[in-house]
């Protein structure tokens, strides 16, 4: 596959919640080796579309193909997801949780782990609970157990949010080095300040809808 | 996805056992279960010793009954339990988005249940003995294959509706709802088996072979249907 070939097709998706949609016919072509900001207020469907790309909702209607199928089961050890809430154990510790999770995607490499948690600025011989983290810490760590089985796509929700500025850059930098090596990364954020400059393309959405794609932070005009 | 598929996805047995030594850690740490199921039992055993207090023969007709009531109500602690702590932090949700089976999870829940509801077995058993001054008449070996079957009964529908009971509002509510009724054959069964082989008044047979069959049935049942609970929205 090139860098620009798309690696994910969506057409004319739409999720229902009962009567409540929450995604109405969002259609769109993602290239591979990208980093996309998915921007929009509260409510515009942003983690709706992350959800669904992910395999945890499906589709009321419309198409998602990803790397060639619409099969989620078939891609499922290339898509690494991460979610507002950590989706880690509180009651174990960093490597404990990662240790647990490579055994999930048939990882034997003892080393990977440790390498991961490096890789997000944290020590892995830290044996303190994942609960007694700091939320900055929380985030990167759950960062890391999105990256552990190296998937091709990345889909991120709020990876930045309660993280200090700091940490922020320090994330964002580590997406644009991932993006390099020719994943392709979805960031949904209200920070999108932060990926000014990293970020390949702006995604924006309203009431379940793209509403316009930009190459810079700067929103779509709006349609007469 | 069959469960026959779930082969061709990965070492199945190496994620059981990942899984159930990762519940077995967790419990290990917080004792959230083995704690309340402790408790709720000694009430059970103590109250019920205040109401009654028979002569060793009545005690015969009545404890199985007994016994195995208050390790259902136990057991509901224990089975809430194992899917609140995947619920926090939306854990499960890291689970159905990696390749893993979804029978594994489910295997490795209803085995850590059973481990927890038969270490609740094994400590609380002397103290019915005492407090009731049980003494088997018929083959007491028995009881030790009626106390395997009756409790895997238990937990293996248990660990399944209370899977389809997390997402609701009042799933502490829910559960008792769903399996109790589904688990009065097996209730019915560990009763009057364990009364047979206290009393040796009948051969407690029949009632250890519609165990086996009960446990059969489903276990297969819910390995089918879990997937499908597992992804419901």
């Amino acid at each position: 596959m090139t860098e620009t070939a798309p690696v994910i097709t969506v057409s004319n998706l739409i999720k229902q919640f009962g009567r409540f949609a929450a995604l109405r016919g969002v259609s769109a072509d993602f290239a591979g080796g990208k980093l996309y900001a998915i921007l929009g207020d509260n409510g515009a469907g942003k983690t709706t579309l992350l959800r669904t790309l992910a395999g945890l909702n499906q589709p009321s209607s419309g198409q998602i193909t990803i790397l060639g199928t619409s099969n989620f089961h078939d891609i499922c050890q290339q898509v690494g997801y991460m979610a507002h809430p950590s989706l880690l154990y509180d009651e174990m510790s960093g490597m404990e949780n990662l240790a647990y999770f490579a055994q999930l995607y048939g990882i034997a490499e003892g080393s990977r782990c440790a390498d991961i948690i490096r890789a997000v600025g944290l020590d892995p011989e830290l044996s303190r609970p994942v609960g007694q983290y700091s939320q900055g810490m929380r985030q990167r760590m759950s960062l890391a157990r999105a990256l552990l089985h190296d998937p091709k796509i990345l889909l991120l929700d709020e990876p930045f949010s309660n993280v200090d500025i700091h940490s922020a850059g320090d994330m964002v930098r580590l997406l644009g080095g991932t993006r390099d090596q020719g994943k392709t990364i979805f960031v949904v954020t209200h920070q999108a300040a932060l990926l000014e400059g990293t970020a390949d393309e702006f995604v924006w959405m309203e009431a379940g809808k793209i509403i316009g794609r930009t190459r810079s932070f700067k929103p779509p005009e709006p349609v007469a | 996805m069959s469960p026959a598929s779930d082969i061709t996805r990965g070492p199945a047995r190496g994620i059981t056992r990942a899984t159930l030594l990762k519940d077995l850690r967790l419990e290990w740490r917080s004792k959230d279960a083995i704690n309340s199921m402790l408790f709720f039992s000694l009430l059970v055993v103590v109250v019920f010793s205040f109401s009654f207090d028979p002569v060793a023969e009545e005690s015969r007709h009545i404890a199985g009954g007994l016994i195995w009531v208050a390790f259902l109500f136990a057991s509901v602690v224990a089975l809430n339990q194992t899917w609140a702590r995947e619920l926090r932090n939306q854990v499960l949700d890291a689970y159905r988005v990696s390749p893993a089976p979804a029978n594994s999870l489910f295997l490795a829940k209803a085995i850590g249940n059973f481990i927890f509801v038969s270490v609740l077995e094994v400590l609380m058993t002397p103290l019915f003995i005492a407090f009731y001054r049980l003494r088997a008449l018929g083959p007491a070996w028995q009881l030790l294959v009626v106390g395997v079957l009756g409790t895997w009964a238990l937990v293996v529908n248990g660990t399944f509706f209370a899977a389809m009971s997390i997402r609701t509002r009042s799933r502490e509510i829910m559960l008792p709802l769903l399996l109790f009724p589904i688990s009065i054959p097996a209730i019915l069964a560990m009763v009057q088996a364990t009364t047979a082989i206290l009393t040796d008044e009948n051969s407690a047979r029949f009632w250890i072979v519609l165990l086996v069959t009960y446990d059969l049935v489903f276990t297969t049942s819910c390995l089918l249907l879990f997937e499908t609970v597992l992804n419901a929205e």
